[in-house]
């Protein structure tokens, strides 16, 4: 077993982390004042990103990306998860797996446009009565005189307010199975111009510049050359897909702990009280240890998390464990990072707060922690059912 | 025209470091070493007159332990062409680096020698001087500016006081200042084809040179720690402390 990264993903690591460090770390207050990213501050990030060879990284080798395997891109998506989620946005490293469906001219008026960051997308599945319950969805696409018309209300759509298209999940029909009735869930890619489409912010406490907003569909009307991946598929993505969402989420937990800890360290290791510093106090020392074996933890699950993917080793318990750990990992040590800041840790002129608000969504999305116990649970017990 | 480019392997300038505790030196176990920075810039340097067509080809070049291969690659991965390792596992002072180089520049034939002003761990800023004198080439410290124009090289050097240019003739040292330029990201791309490019393997001995150490260091100790200062009310009293205090106007 090697642990080691390799020449090619210790260089990218090294990389990226001072890209970050200076094109992304300095306009973080910035965003997290104004809420949103400046026009030309995303301009600079994107020509920057694109000279440093950045841009498509993630993509696979016949859409033009360097085709790195999972612990690789794994590795370079722990360093990306220390930025801001908005800034690192910015860049235009990958697309979402779905997109890898549009056929014909969907290729060219979509997903090309999207590899080279000229369109932007929001995915739309979750709606006021339908979290984690994904197929209680009642958004609907009816058929009327060969067009889909589309009636509903999406909920904490990430980035809708800057995409340029929306790619939607919707309920296109009812199949009556011997199991009663059943949904079929359609994927349309859908234009944010689209006449009846309106985005409407919503004001998050986390990731700021990188904003929820709710999208309503009155009447939209779109052809069936919108269809992406055929009509009542729109649940069928692939696994590796998902296991990329969980696994590069973990990634960035485990980054974004190691700034965290960072400062903290810095913070424990001079700050002093009772003529010592306080990392000095065993109270402060035992979250310094803690947090280290926790990051640590963290670490270790997403690179065999890695190594799994790139063995076709893979698995959704897997995944849903190395998710688990890693959102409440981040979130343990940004509050033990609160603590130990003290009231420091609250005030909005030093970036812990942020961290802290920003560890907190972890927990919620990509699956909330207690659907991936319920998950693990279900499947490690699934053999003992009668 | 070919540039030679020295890239030293240094504790990471991020790192805190820590001097042992028997004081012989500088703790270096599990802890981050990089390029030094100025090195960088020296790379970076290189490689803007190569893209400017007034080089045809980089070469880096550093001295010291198998590891120190992967600071090259790092070199390769900003662009370079191919690097030379020379590998021993002593330390290596000042005039026996310079030494070594000269017997580098011997085989190489560069028309520039492109060196950091000093490496950020012992901080000598002695080589690239040294390598001037050994090999009678005129030399340009200290850079922010360097501009070929035929076989002519102007240097900006930035000195007490001010900035200084001199004009110096070509096969010529140059060492380079924080200022120089800004270098760039190691691209994914070139990340992916620095595997690929040539690394020689030599020895000290392979230029006949003998590494023994001529210097003794008696003891190394952290920096005492800095004072608190003091905030003035007024200019009046920061003047008038400047005067009767400090002593400075």
């Amino acid at each position: 077993m090697d642990f080691a990264l390799d020449f090619e993903q210790q260089a990218l690591v090294n990389s990226l982390e001072e890209f970050c460090r200076r094109e992304l770390y300095p306009h973080e207050a910035v965003v997290e004042e104004l809420r949103y990213v400046p026009d030309e501050i995303k301009q600079e990030i994107r020509r920057k990103s694109l000279e440093a060879g950045f841009d498509g990284m993630n993509l696979p080798e016949e859409w033009g990306g360097p085709g790195l395997d999972k612990q690789t891109k794994m590795q370079a998506e722990r360093v990306m998860g220390k930025p801001s989620t908005a800034l690192g946005q910015c860049m235009n490293r990958g697309v979402t797996g779905i997109l890898f469906k549009c056929r014909d001219e969907q290729i060219e008026e979509y997903l090309l446009p999207s590899i080279r960051g000229e369109r932007k997308n929001a995915f739309a599945l979750t709606e006021p009565g339908a979290g984690s319950d994904a197929r209680a969805i009642v958004t609907r696409a009816e058929r009327q005189g060969g067009e889909w018309v589309i009636n509903g209300v999406k909920q904490f759509i990430s980035g809708a307010d800057i995409a340029d298209f929306i790619i939607l999940i919707a309920v296109s029909g009812t199949d009556q199975t011997p199991k009663g009735p059943r949904k079929r869930f359609t994927a349309f890619l859908v234009d944010k111009a689209s006449p009846g489409l309106r985005v409407e912010p919503m004001k998050s406490i986390v990731t700021r510049g990188y904003n929820p907003t709710m999208v309503y569909f009155d009447n939209v009307r779109v052809p069936d050359s919108k269809i992406l991946g055929g009509e009542g598929e729109g649940f069928n993505t692939a696994n590796e897909w998902l296991y990329d969402g969980r696994v590069a989420l973990s990634a960035h937990c485990v980054g974004r702990a190691e700034r965290i800890f960072d400062m903290t360290k810095e913070w424990a290791g001079s700050r002093k009280a009772f003529g010592r510093t306080i990392g000095e106090f065993q109270g402060i020392g035992f979250k310094i240890a803690n947090m280290a074996i926790d990051i640590k933890l963290g670490d270790l699950m997403v690179k065999e998390a890695a190594w799994k993917m790139d063995n076709d080793l893979m698995n959704r318990t897997e995944a849903s464990m190395v998710n688990y750990y890693c959102s409440e990992m981040v979130f343990r040590v940004a509050d033990n990072a609160v603590q130990i800041f003290g009231g420091m840790g609250m005030m909005e002129d030093f970036p812990i707060q942020r961290f802290w608000r920003d560890a907190r969504i972890e927990r919620i999305w990509e699956g909330t922690s207690e659907i991936h116990q319920d998950v693990i649970a279900k499947d490690l017990l699934r053999p003992y059912r009668n | 025209m070919k540039i030679l480019v020295p890239v030293k392997r240094v504790v990471d300038y991020n790192v805190k470091i820590r001097v042992k505790p028997d004081g012989s030196g500088v703790d270096l176990a599990n802890v981050k070493m990089s390029m030094n920075p100025f090195d960088e810039i020296g790379v970076e340097e290189a490689l803007r007159l190569k893209e400017a067509g007034k080089a045809t080809e980089v070469v880096v070049v550093s001295i010291g332990p198998a590891q120190a291969a992967e600071t090259l690659r790092t070199g390769l991965a900003m662009g370079a062409d191919r690097g030379i390792l020379v590998k021993t596992d002593a330390a290596v002072e000042p005039l026996a680096v310079a030494k070594i180089l000269k017997g580098v520049v011997e085989a190489e034939a560069p028309g520039l020698v492109i060196l950091g002003k000093q490496a950020i761990d012992d901080d000598c800023a002695q080589t690239g001087q040294m390598l001037s004198a050994l090999l009678g080439w005129s030399q340009g410290t200290f850079a922010s500016k360097v501009v070929i124009d035929g076989d002519v090289l102007s240097v900006t050097r930035e000195v007490d006081g001010g900035l200084q240019t001199v004009k110096l003739k070509m096969p010529a040292i140059v060492t380079t200042d924080l200022r120089l330029n800004e270098p760039r990201y190691a691209s994914l791309p070139n990340i992916m084809k620095a595997k690929k490019k040539p690394i020689d393997e030599k020895t000290p001995a392979d230029f006949g040179v003998d590494t023994t150490p001529r210097l003794k260091v008696l003891t190394t100790v952290e920096p005492g720690a800095r004072k608190a200062g003091v905030k003035v009310g007024s200019v009046a009293e920061l003047v008038q402390k400047l005067k009767s205090e400090a002593g400075v106007i």
